[in-house]
């Protein structure tokens, strides 16, 4: 409340600042701006910022680590027989205050320490939020007098501002870097505490995965095991089902498209690649498990087959068919890059337009193909919803597509929807398949990104 | 090719040379034969592709149709005083309280009064849904003065009774293969003799939020939960990935670290979509402690995953806006800022806004990182704010597909076809504006 309060007093001081800072500058030269070093908007936006940024930027870095220095000051409050516990009993601490604090029941009788130490909790927050609006409200104030002040005919505005704003613009292109490296390290962390548990061997190249833990020590089946050959398979698997559908309609499609088609029927055709491209993975696995599964078992019933409800060929059919438009466009591309002279020689030559196509064009188009089905594979290792919704969930090591199989995405999303507790190997396992999922995925992609390149440049 | 498709060419000269002896005349028809096919190839590739969109596209609505019309039975209930609030005090307290199911009982009671076992009349209420007593409180509550008035009333049918008047459910089967019974066919039949159920539009579907039961369930508490995403996706991903575009577009010098940048937003649009899931529960859940399930979380976590679309089409509109502009901006004393803010940016804003568009249909439809920051909690309320529990469209299209009921299958399809409109608005828009401000230099 405090703190929308606060955004909503920066925007009315900065919007004033600006007022301030222009009228000021015209008035300094006495309403003849020529003599100004810049435009007076200049002076009024060096105002604002000064008004707005630093409380801002108070207000950020408070927004970050509010939660986290309020426990920790809440943590130092409390008597010592609570707090000296292990690690797991902090987490378990730190939940019961938050739950308190938030009003909601934990489900058993607290203990009135704990209770003192919510209201401290909320106490603080509020102080602390209280005090965040005042300081900032005051910085912002200082800061526009000071600013205002500071203006004068020969203040190099311009300059200031833009630095400003320069700066802005590479924090904002820094967010890839950032979101890369938070990608890397939840990962590399998450998976590292999960190898510790488990031999990273054994989680290779094991063939067993059933990835429960006990409750009790004692009891049966106790020790999860987490070989996960079997999710590795099943990937494969679907995978290729998928690739052997997505990848010659796929590329039909595209040379249809750019060689036989003439521009209306393109205009035509193309939005139903555009569609089938922006329909949302949900659907598509609704579909796998709603009517094409039970069709491809129907189908497997009427010739004499075993069909499982879950089979892999419906899930990697699906797939595939989300996949086509995604092949279809990036070798679209790639086969209009290769130059028309190509093409002119080889008819001159008497070739038709298939041979042309199949001799000519595919072979100098080949690497980026190449790239393209790269691409496709790595999008369809990487797709979870299809098959968290049609693929099974049974870690069956096998080669039949017919049979239920799993996938390292489907085991992800099953891990870690729910309740998890943070410390157990089969949570952790899901961080362990999903640094496996982003190193062979970002191996894909740099390769087939650098072939695109590469040959773009050749022909350009 | 159609004046190469004719191969006889053996007429044109009757001096047979070697371009017309057998074998070349045979190998061209072969030849222009394989072209043919090849092109047949072509054509059903694309059939193919349009075969499946038909199919998924008429299957989902053939089987989602339906829910768009929910049964209801109209009952006549005796808002009896001694019942409902025995002290006539009129409390809205004592109102809420009071037992409307039994009110249900006794009306039922009165139309089919040949149902006097316990069993019979157990049967006879579950013709109804189990949130027909919560209709009754609400009536009250708005309007007290029904107390001690007799009304015919329109009450929500159980999912069960719905699916029966849709036809889903075959009358011509034995009893113990159908979940409705013969004495409530028998019942169901009696009530349609006296027009008293029918199927009307079903406006709990958009205004309710989720539910156990599929006739009480609704979407609108998972499309305010996906407005609230997408608000917030979209207040940090436009702002920043813009910028990030401009700065790379525009001013970035061409050094290891710009680089890096570009190959390193190149990779982001190829990741997974489920590791920036487990990137925000790493992240922001465990690590910053954030709520769970809130709009909040996965604004954020969508905002990341769609920077880099917006960040890759607002290079190529920038790009796009010819040098000869900047020159003239630079030739009359404007800064480079200047001339980037002032005419590079409004005239690449059409491209901006056709590739944003674009990148917040995508995160309207993503489902997978939202499943990891437990947005796929049972969420009945409708959410309040942006740190609220609260799931969005897809992930209750996921939630809903799981659930066994016929009922829900016909409300996902249906959830579907909502989704989809959605994406169709934003798409056409997306069209709209490129054709409209769309400029050739």
């Amino acid at each position: 409340m405090q703190l929308t309060v606060l955004l909503v007093v920066l925007a009315v001081l900065a919007v004033v600042g600006y007022h301030l800072g222009r009228s000021r500058a015209a008035n300094a030269v006495g309403g003849r701006i020529v003599q100004l070093h810049s435009v007076p908007a200049y002076y009024g936006a060096y105002v604002a910022l000064w008004a707005g940024l630093p409380a801002f930027l108070l207000f950020v870095a408070w927004g970050v680590s509010e939660g986290w220095l309020v426990m920790q000051m809440v943590l130092a409050g409390l008597p010592d027989r609570l707090t000296s516990v292990d690690a797991q009993g902090i987490a378990l601490l730190k939940a019961d205050l938050l739950n308190l604090a938030h009003g909601l029941n934990t489900g058993r009788q607290p203990d009135p320490a704990v209770v003192a130490g919510a209201e401290h909790y909320n106490a603080l927050r509020q102080l602390g939020d209280w005090a965040v609006l005042g300081f900032g409200s005051a910085l912002a104030v200082a800061g526009l007098w000071y600013a205002r002040e500071r203006i004068s005919p020969r203040m190099r505005a311009r300059n200031q501002v833009e630095r400003v704003i320069n700066i802005v613009l590479i924090g904002c292109s820094l967010v890839a870097i950032l979101t890369t490296v938070g990608i890397v390290l939840s990962l590399v962390f998450e998976a590292a505490r999960f190898f510790m548990a488990v031999n990273p061997l054994e989680f290779l190249f094991g063939l067993h995965w059933s990835p429960q833990m006990a409750i009790r020590a004692d009891q049966v089946g106790s020790s999860g095991s987490f070989g996960a050959v079997p999710l590795f398979a099943g990937t494969l698997l679907i995978t290729v089902i998928a690739m052997l559908v997505a990848v010659p309609v796929g590329l039909m499609a595209a040379i249809f498209m750019s060689e036989y088609a003439t521009p209306r029927m393109r205009t035509a055709l193309k939005p139903i690649l555009e569609v089938l491209a922006g329909i949302p993975t949900v659907v598509y696995g609704f579909f796998a498990a709603l009517t094409m599964a039970p069709f491809v078992r129907r189908i497997g019933d009427a010739v004499g087959l075993d069909v499982s409800s879950e089979s892999a060929l419906a899930a990697g059919v699906v797939m595939g068919v989300m996949i086509i438009p995604f092949v279809s466009s990036l070798s679209d591309d790639v086969i209009n890059a290769v130059p028309q002279s190509l093409r002119d020689g080889s008819y001159g030559l008497g070739a038709t337009k298939s041979e042309t196509i199949k001799l000519v064009v595919m072979p100098a188009a080949l690497p980026g193909i190449v790239a393209a089905v790269m691409l496709a594979v790595s999008r369809a290792i990487g797709e979870t919803m299809i098959v968290t919704m049609a693929a099974g969930l049974s870690a069956n090591l096998t080669a039949n597509p017919l049979e239920a199989v799993t996938t390292v995405t489907t085991q992800i999303a099953t891990l870690l929807v729910g309740d998890q507790e943070f410390d157990s190997p089969k949570t952790l396992s899901a961080f362990g398949l999903g640094l496996v999922l982003f190193i062979v995925t970002l191996t894909l992609n740099m390769i087939a990104l650098r072939v695109v390149q590469k040959y773009r440049e050749k022909y350009d | 090719m159609t004046e190469l498709a004719d191969p006889d060419v053996r007429a044109v000269s009757p001096a047979r040379s070697r371009y017309q002896s057998d074998e070349f005349v045979a190998r061209l028809r072969r030849r222009y034969a394989a072209e043919q096919r090849f092109k047949y190839a072509g054509m059903a590739a694309i059939g193919l592709a349009s075969l499946m969109l038909v199919v998924l596209l008429g299957s989902i609505i053939s089987q989602g149709y339906t829910a768009f019309q929910q049964t209801s039975i109209a009952l006549d209930i005796t808002f009896d005083a001694a019942e409902i609030d025995p002290q006539g005090t009129r409390n809205p307290e004592v109102l809420a309280q009071a037992n409307y199911a039994k009110l249900i009982r006794d009306s039922l009671g009165t139309v089919f009064p040949e149902a006097t076992s316990r069993a019979d009349r157990r049967t006879l209420s579950d013709l109804l849904s189990s949130g027909a007593p919560f209709e009754l409180a609400m009536m009250v509550r708005d309007d007290p003065s029904l107390v001690g008035t007799t009304k015919r009333v329109w009450l929500t049918a159980s999912d069960d009774v719905d699916q029966f008047m849709k036809g889903f459910i075959p009358r011509n089967v034995a009893e113990t293969e159908r979940r409705v019974n013969d004495v409530q066919v028998a019942a169901i039949d009696r009530l349609a003799s006296k027009d008293s159920i029918e199927k009307s539009f079903n406006t709990t579907l958009f205004t309710a939020g989720d539910s156990r039961e599929p006739e009480l369930a609704g979407i609108w508490g998972a499309i305010v939960g996906s407005f609230m995403t997408l608000a917030i996706t979209m207040a940090l991903a436009v702002p920043i990935g813009v910028s990030a575009a401009i700065y790379l577009e525009e001013f970035a010098p061409k050094r290891w670290w710009t680089d890096l940048i570009e190959v390193n937003i190149n990779n982001l649009a190829a990741v997974p979509s489920i590791v920036f899931g487990l990137l925000g529960l790493a992240v922001f859940l465990n690590f910053f402690g954030m709520p769970r399930s809130a709009p909040v979380v996965g604004g954020v976590v969508l905002a990341l995953m769609t920077l880099p679309i917006i960040i890759i089409a607002t290079r190529a509109a920038l790009k796009a806006v010819p040098p000869s502009i900047r020159e003239a901006a630079l030739g009359i004393g404007a800064s480079p800022l200047q001339t980037v803010l002032h005419h590079v940016l409004p005239l690449a804003m059409p491209g901006i806004l056709t590739g944003t568009i674009i990148g917040m249909a995508h995160a309207l439809g993503e489902t997978a990182p939202l499943l990891m920051i437990g947005m796929v909690a049972f969420i009945v309320d409708i959410p309040g704010g942006f740190t609220d529990s609260a799931t969005v469209l897809p992930v209750q299209i996921y939630m809903w597909a799981d659930s066994p009921e016929r009922a829900f299958t016909e409300r996902t399809s249906a959830a579907i076809m909502i989704l989809l409109g959605f994406l169709v608005l934003m798409n056409g828009l997306a069209v709209f504006l490129r054709k409209k401000f769309e400029r050739r230099w």
